[in-house]
């Protein structure tokens, strides 16, 4: 199985692959006839930017300076170059997307060809500060040894999914009877690539079942703009969400 | 003995117009091979050493007044210093990875200084089993010490003196090309700052020996090795050195190569019902043989194998790679094909697990390729790409 990584395309070349992705792609174009509404329209042609990236400047916080970082599904390196070049971080990134690899060795970005459904068999234990898998856990095959795998080779663990709880897409089963379709979530039953999707509740129940420790968490709208209500009811209201744990 | 019919031309090749092609503007045209001769005795893994020594090579490029520019290309078990563009204006073929040195090419000759030599122990020039010894006046023969890719690649070091290079931008090889640019990063990390390691492994497999010990027992046994004395009888042991190079052909070809290239298709039509080259890929392996024999040295072929056999730098480190690579300070990149089973991706897998272990930047980039092994020698897109791709901002960051 491929698993796409989840950074957000702005050049020419990778913006039509819109197909192939197979992570919902929060805040870009997307032309997909899937989709019912396209709100927010970034140019694919503006200059990729750490700023353009909510998300990423989010995962930022909770990275250390000098720390050793692995990036799961690194996509074109916009995230690890940020924290090479403005935390000092030492980073590797797991792709499988040809272009997105040649995109990272373009940036000077450490890459390596990894299919993350092989497992992390080949780092050691606590290599890592952190290891980040950003809109990915979903589209894993073994979501849950994944998770343990990068809880062994990392001290900490950054994870980032869309939420299934929702209100829409529970409105979205529970009134139309059919498979939810989203800006977040644009695809079909049937050619999803996001297998393993979960809401909040999910998650947090996995984590007490391997024992992890949630030190943070960020649950934001699709704009990764956190609201009021975001907190108040966060798996009702957060269309994604972000979570910094660790081993208890 | 000629196991090759005389009237086969090789079907496989393609004649080109052989007149013009130096002139192509992503060639480095027209290049002579230079000789650097070295007078300090170099001390050999072996325990021996040579009191003098001379490597051939070449250069392509220009090197910039930081001599900042420079790139390294070290080659495998039957390359040598001629790896780009041409020696006459005549030559129907460029030198071994022309594909990957020129103008505009990913190896760019417009921002590289390229070095290419033969290796100590080659048979195209530099100091070597076929070369006179000049202690006795007669061709070192088996008398040639054994070396090793370290000695290799402080005959390299030195060249590198020679020509005022102080720290290549990046040391390029494939295969046993690669190991060389590995142990690099360990003898000399100040001395380059990237090393290209393709289709390579930091030590061979027991599957690997096994092929290189069958080759050569090949070229031992054949009657005309004479101990590898075979100059002083002039003669050479052609059958054992063909056999050796089939069977090393088979194995940087794939499945799946072979089948495409050649499936069952008969040379004549009809089976022959004797010992003659029924099969196209028996024709292909005994031209390729016949050819591959009429310019190796056969002491050589021996001696590369066993160089290759003998790397193994973790072993003084009780066999923990990352540790032997502590010492790197250069950025890698490791490439490998997927149809690869001599020098499997696995190999390359272990190169890069260890050097994240040891905290190294790495990049490590698999080739979806169906050619084999030979696919480090061949124009694959992607490939091509990636170490372009790689080169360009190596070059921008000075």
């Amino acid at each position: 199985m491929s698993i796409e990584t989840t950074s957000i395309e702005t050049t020419n070349n990778e913006t039509t692959s819109i197909e192939t992705s197979s992570k919902p792609v929060p805040h870009e174009a997307l032309s997909d006839t899937t989709l019912t509404n396209n709100t927010t329209v970034s140019s694919p042609n503006s200059d990729e930017n750490i700023l353009s990236r909510p998300d990423l400047m989010l995962i930022e916080r909770w990275i250390q300076p000098d720390a050793r970082v692995l990036d799961l599904g690194c996509g074109n390196g916009l995230l690890l170059h940020h924290l090479m070049t403005h935390k000092n971080s030492h980073c590797y990134g797991l792709e499988i997307n040809p272009n997105k690899i040649t995109a990272c060795l373009a940036r000077g970005v450490s890459v390596i060809e990894q299919d993350l459904n092989a497992g992390l068999g080949n780092f050691r234990q606590n290599q890592f500060d952190t290891v980040i898998m950003s809109q990915t856990i979903q589209a894993v095959q073994y979501p849950a040894s994944l998770l343990e795998e990068m809880l062994h080779i990392g001290r900490t663990g950054i994870v980032s999914f869309p939420n299934f709880g929702h209100w829409r897409i529970r409105l979205h089963l529970a009134l139309g009877g059919r498979m939810p379709i989203s800006e977040s979530l644009p695809y079909e039953w049937h050619n999803t690539p996001n297998i393993h999707l979960c809401t909040l509740g999910d998650f947090e129940n996995l984590c007490r079942q391997l024992r992890f420790r949630i030190l943070d968490k960020h649950v934001v709208d699709i704009h990764y703009t956190s609201r009021p209500w975001h907190n108040l009811l966060p798996n009702v209201f957060g269309e994604f969400a972000l979570y910094h744990i660790t081993r208890n | 003995m000629k196991i090759m019919d005389k009237a086969d031309p090789d079907p496989f090749v393609s004649a080109p117009d052989a007149t013009r092609l130096h002139t192509a503007s992503d060639s480095v045209g027209l290049v002579t091979p230079k000789l650097a001769h070295f007078d300090t005795p170099l001390q050999l893994k072996c325990g021996r050493s040579l009191p003098n020594f001379t490597l051939i090579y070449e250069t392509y490029g220009t090197l910039n007044e930081t001599k900042s520019n420079a790139l390294l290309i070290c080659h495998a078990l039957s390359g040598n210093h001629h790896a780009a563009g041409y020696h006459q204006p005549t030559d129907s073929k460029p030198g071994w990875w022309d594909t990957f040195i020129g103008p505009g090419k990913p190896i760019d000759t417009t921002r590289y200084f390229v070095v290419a030599l033969n290796n100590l122990g080659g048979c195209h020039g530099s100091t070597g089993p076929n070369q006179v010894n000049p202690e006795t006046q007669k061709p070192w023969g088996p008398h040639f010490p054994i070396v090793t890719v370290e000695d290799w690649v402080h005959a390299q070091a030195w060249l590198a003196d020679h020509l005022g290079i102080d720290c290549f931008a990046a040391i390029v090889g494939g295969s046993m090309g690669g190991m060389q640019a590995l142990q690099w990063s360990i003898s000399y990390p100040q001395r380059l700052r990237h090393a290209i390691i393709i289709a390579s492994a930091a030590k061979l497999s027991a599957q690997n020996i096994a092929f290189n010990e069958i080759a050569r027992q090949a070229i031992l046994s054949d009657p005309e090795f004479h101990n590898g004395h075979y100059y002083a009888h002039n003669c050479h042991p052609r059958r054992g050195l063909i056999l050796a190079r089939m069977l090393g052909h088979v194995t940087y070809l794939s499945d799946h190569a072979m089948r495409l290239k050649f499936g069952r298709e008969l040379k004549s039509g009809a089976l022959q019902f004797d010992y003659s080259a029924d099969f196209q890929v028996e024709s292909y392996l005994r031209y390729q043989g016949e050819v591959f024999s009429e310019h190796f040295d056969a002491n050589t072929y021996l001696l590369m194998t066993k160089a290759l056999d003998y790397y193994d730098p973790a072993a003084s480190t009780q066999n923990d790679l990352a540790t032997a690579l502590a010492p790197a300070q250069c950025r890698f990149l490791i490439v490998s094909f997927t149809s690869d089973w001599r020098f499997a991706p696995e190999r390359s897998r272990e190169i890069s697990n260890a050097l994240v272990a040891a905290g190294k930047c790495t990049s490590h980039v698999e080739i979806e390729a169906p050619q084999g092994h030979d696919a480090f020698l061949l124009k694959v897109p992607r490939y091509m790409d990636v170490v372009g791709t790689y080169l360009r901002r190596v070059a921008d960051e000075h």
